[in-house]
């Protein structure tokens, strides 16, 4: 199954994000990063290291950003990883992290799994 | 630049809770703080490796957006002075070269977007042109402050396009950027130390 990664500056955030992916897609290798080592509202590259290392696979991760620094450091640590599998995505991170946990859960693809996290980007609430 | 973050701890988290998330100067000084733990028994290194590891703990240390691009700029910079024991002042001036270049890219920012990159360019320019007139080490990096600090100045009369701040947008006019203004601390350390 494909991984999901949540980063966020908000410890809370990136778990309710988490929480939420249960709710639908209970199974899926879904790994939170959320806040600053000490505890503090920020971004962590040890932590988004972490929970990258926690559910990659061959099948590869998607990593779901809210902001700023969480952009950026989640691009240091994909390129020092080094995978081609890690995919970096622009889409909000609840609704994407639901889309994207569900697609995982039913066995489609990396390239589907983004397509389905990036259509939340888009998609009409109503 | 441990000493001077952590004095100007305070002005720069004001500076940037008046238009962003107010925590570049608590996140500034945490990550130079690191930085002084990390390299403290680095007396036998090249200068290329106490800029790399600098930049690394900034990374992991800072938690902010300062961390990756002032990390950027280090390691950067680590990178060209690989194996070197001693900096003269081409080698610095091409270290703020390779720094701009890479915080440009991390961060997919221009010049006039109201960031470090608007006190930055300038210096750079500024530094490059004091060399080739063939001006003193201290003169080059005491234009390199003037400049910068220009850019400061600057930075108060545009909205940021870029960054946390980018969300007040047109209300970020009147106030000056955070991480222009904490380069150019950083730089007027280095004019002061020669």
């Amino acid at each position: 199954m494909v991984g999901i990664v949540i980063v966020s500056h908000s410890r809370l955030l990136a778990q309710g994000v988490l929480d939420a992916t249960k709710i639908m897609a209970d199974g899926c290798p879904v790994a939170a990063a959320g806040g600053t080592d000490d505890g503090g509202y920020g971004t962590s590259y040890e932590q988004i290291r972490s929970a990258v290392d926690a559910v990659y696979s061959a099948d590869g991760v998607v990593v779901l950003v809210d902001m700023g620094s969480a952009v950026m450091t989640a691009e240091m640590v994909i390129e020092d990883m080094g995978y081609d599998n890690i995919l970096l995505l622009d889409c909000p991170i609840a609704e994407g992290a639901v889309a994207a946990s569900l697609s995982s859960l039913c066995g489609d693809d990396l390239e589907t799994v983004k397509n389905q996290a990036l259509s939340s980007k888009t998609e009409a609430k109503w | 630049m441990i000493r001077c973050m952590e004095q100007e701890k305070e002005f720069l988290t004001d500076l940037d809770n008046a238009i962003a998330d107010g925590d570049h100067g608590i996140n500034m000084a945490r990550g130079f703080c690191a930085v002084e733990q990390k390299i403290a028994d680095f007396g036998s290194k090249d200068i290329g490796t106490v800029l790399k590891t600098a930049g690394m703990t900034l990374v992991s240390a800072v938690g902010g957006s300062a961390g990756p691009l002032y990390g950027t700029a280090f390691m950067k910079s680590g990178m060209i002075m690989n194996g070197k024991n001693e900096m003269n002042i081409s080698d610095f001036i091409e270290c703020i070269k390779v720094s701009v270049e890479g915080i440009m890219q991390r961060g997919k920012a221009v010049r006039g977007e109201k960031t470090m990159l608007d006190a930055m360019i300038p210096s750079l320019e500024a530094m490059e042109k004091a060399f080739s007139d063939g001006l003193s080490d201290k003169e080059i990096i005491e234009h390199g402050v003037e400049a910068a600090k220009n850019g400061v100045e600057f930075t108060k009369t545009i909205a940021a396009t870029k960054g946390r701040a980018s969300y007040i947008g047109e209300r970020s006019i009147g106030h000056q950027d955070p991480g222009a203004t904490s380069y150019t601390f950083l730089l007027d350390v280095v004019a002061n130390a020669l």
